[in-house]
C-alpha cells in the first residue's frame, strides 16, 4: 500500500431512452474516463445501461436524515396539493 | 446526554423491527456498524478469493463454449466484490484497510474457497453446489435491513442464477456421458458436498453472531435452517443426475418433512477457517502477487490522471 488510494466515483445509469439516471452504486478510478469505464465493466455487464454518469463522490452534497422531520415538515400539512383533497361529485366524470 | 443515546437506539431499533431499512447516513449503534463491515467485506473477499479455484480451468475449459461462460462467471465474481466493497465504503470502511486485512490474514473469507479444483468436474460441482448453497445464503440477505448491502445483493442474487445452472448443466452433461466422465461427476461431488454444507456456518449453538444478527435483520435465517433447506432442495437434484450424496446417514424424516443427514466434520471446518485448509496460503499469496504486480499500474494511472488535471488547470488559466 504504498500509493493513496484512487478517489471514489458514485455511478447513474439510464436503463433505457425516455428514463432517468439511476444511482447503482460506487466505485474507485483514477479519473473520469476510467471510472465510466469501469462502471461499464461493474454494472452493466447484461445490458442494463445505455447511458452512464459518474460523480466523484465528494462532490455529492446530501440532505442531513437527523434533520428529515423538521426539513420535510413544510410539505407534510398541506395535504390540499394532493387531489385526493378535493371532493368531487359522483356525476362529474373525467376528473 | 446519555438520554438522547438511548433515544437513537431506540429509534433505530423501532425501524428495524419494522423493517424499514437503514440507510449510510443514519444513526446506527457501533456494533451494528462493526458486524455489518466485518459480514459485508467477508462476503467481498469470498468472491474475489472465490475467482480462484475457477480461474485454474480457464484455460483448460473442455470447449470455447465452455471457456466463454467460465470467463463471465469469474468477471462476474469480480463484479460482485466491487458491489460489496463499495457496499462497505458507506459504513466508513477503507478499501485499502479491508485489502490489506485479506493479505494480513485478519479477515476471513468463506473457507470453500481453500480447497482445490482438481478436475473439469469441479468446475460443475462449485456451480452446482457451491453457488447453489451461495443463493440460498444471498436470497434472504436481499432483505437484510442495511440499504446499500440489500441492494448489492439484489444484483448479486439476478446474476447467481446463471451460475448455478451453468454448474448444473456441466455435471449433467458428464452424468450422461461416458462411464469415466460420470464417476469424474460423483468424485467431484463427493469432494464438494461435505465442504458446501459447511459454508453454512457453525451449528447455531456454537454461531456466537447469529442471534443479535437476527434481531438487527442482518441475517433472516439461522445457519441450521439454511443448511437443511439446502440439503432438502439438492438431494432430489442429485438423484435427478443419477449421483450418490456421500452420506450413509441421509434418510428422509417423513415427520420433519425434510432429510436427516450425517454429522459434518467440524475439526475439520475449524481447521480450515484457522488457516490450514488444504489451499489457504495458495489463496492469499495469490492475491498478494497480484496486488503486488499491479501496483505499478495504479500508480501510474494515478500520476497520468493529475498530470492531465494540471495540464487542463494549465490551460484554463491561459484563457483567462
Amino acid at each position: 500500500m504504498n500509493t493513496k488510494e484512487w478517489p471514489l466515483w458514485e455511478v447513474f445509469i439510464r436503463s433505457k431512452q425516455g428514463l432517468d439516471h439511476k444511482h447503482v452504486g460506487s466505485l474507485h478510478a483514477a479519473d473520469a474516463e476510467m471510472a465510466v469505464q469501469n462502471a461499464r465493466d461493474v454494472y452493466t455487464r447484461r445490458m442494463e445501461g445505455i447511458s452512464i454518469w459518474v460523480v466523484e463522490s465528494k462532490h455529492i452534497h446530501a440532505s442531513n436524515p437527523d434533520d428529515a422531520t423538521a426539513f420535510y415538515e413544510p410539505a407534510n400539512d398541506k395535504v390540499y396539493r394532493h387531489p385526493t383533497f378535493y371532493e368531487v361529485p359522483a356525476e362529474i366524470k373525467n376528473m | 446526554m446519555e438520554e438522547v443515546e438511548v433515544n437513537l437506539e431506540e429509534q433505530f431499533e423501532a425501524k428495524v423491527a419494522k423493517d424499514i431499512r437503514i440507510e449510510p447516513k443514519d444513526w446506527m449503534p457501533d456494533a451494528y456498524r462493526k458486524t455489518l463491515i466485518r459480514q459485508i467485506s467477508q462476503h467481498a473477499h469470498s468472491e474475489i478469493v472465490g475467482m480462484l479455484p475457477e480461474g485454474n480451468w480457464i484455460t483448460r475449459a473442455p470447449s470455447l463454449k465452455r471457456k466463454a461462460i467460465l470467463l463471465a462467471k469469474v468477471q462476474d465474481e469480480a463484479g460482485h466484490g466491487l458491489y460489496l466493497y463499495s457496499a462497505a465504503e458507506t459504513l466508513g470502511a477503507s478499501r485499502d484497510q479491508m485489502i490489506a486485512d485479506l493479505h494480513s490474514g485478519k479477515a476471513k473469507y468463506s473457507s470453500i474457497f481453500n480447497y482445490p479444483t482438481l478436475s473439469w468436474a469441479d468446475i460443475g460441482a462449485i456451480g452446482w453446489l457451491v453457488d447453489g448453497a451461495a443463493i440460498m445464503n444471498q436470497v434472504p440477505l436481499c432483505r437484510t435491513s442495511y440499504g446499500p448491502y440489500a441492494r448489492a445483493m439484489v444484483r448479486v442474487c439476478k446474476e447467481e442464477s446463471f451460475h448455478q445452472r451453468q454448474g448444473f448443466e456441466i455435471m449433467m452433461t458428464l452424468c450422461n456421458g461416458a462411464p469415466e466422465q460420470k464417476k469424474m461427476a460423483q468424485e467431484a461431488f463427493n469432494r464438494w458436498w461435505w465442504p458446501t454444507l459447511m459454508m453454512f456456518g457453525p451449528k447455531d449453538e456454537e454461531s456466537p453472531n447469529t442471534e443479535q444478527s437476527m434481531r438487527w435483520r442482518i441475517k433472516r435465517f439461522t445457519n441450521d435452517e439454511l443448511r437443511q433447506r439446502f440439503v432438502d432442495m439438492m438431494v432430489p437434484q442429485a438423484e435427478f443426475l443419477g449421483l450418490t450424496v456421500p452420506d450413509k446417514d441421509l434418510k428422509w424424516n417423513e415427520a420433519k418433512n425434510g432429510y436427516d443427514y450425517g454429522q459434518i466434520d467440524w475439526d475439520e471446518f475449524w481447521s480450515v477457517v484457522k488457516g490450514n485448509g488444504p489451499c489457504n496460503k495458495q489463496r492469499i499469496q495469490t492475491r498478494v502477487k497480484a496486488d503486488q504486480e499491479g501496483a505499478w499500474v495504479r500508480e501510474a494511472a494515478l500520476a497520468h490522471a493529475e498530470k492531465r488535471a494540471q495540464r487542463e488547470r494549465q490551460k484554463a488559466e491561459q484563457a483567462a
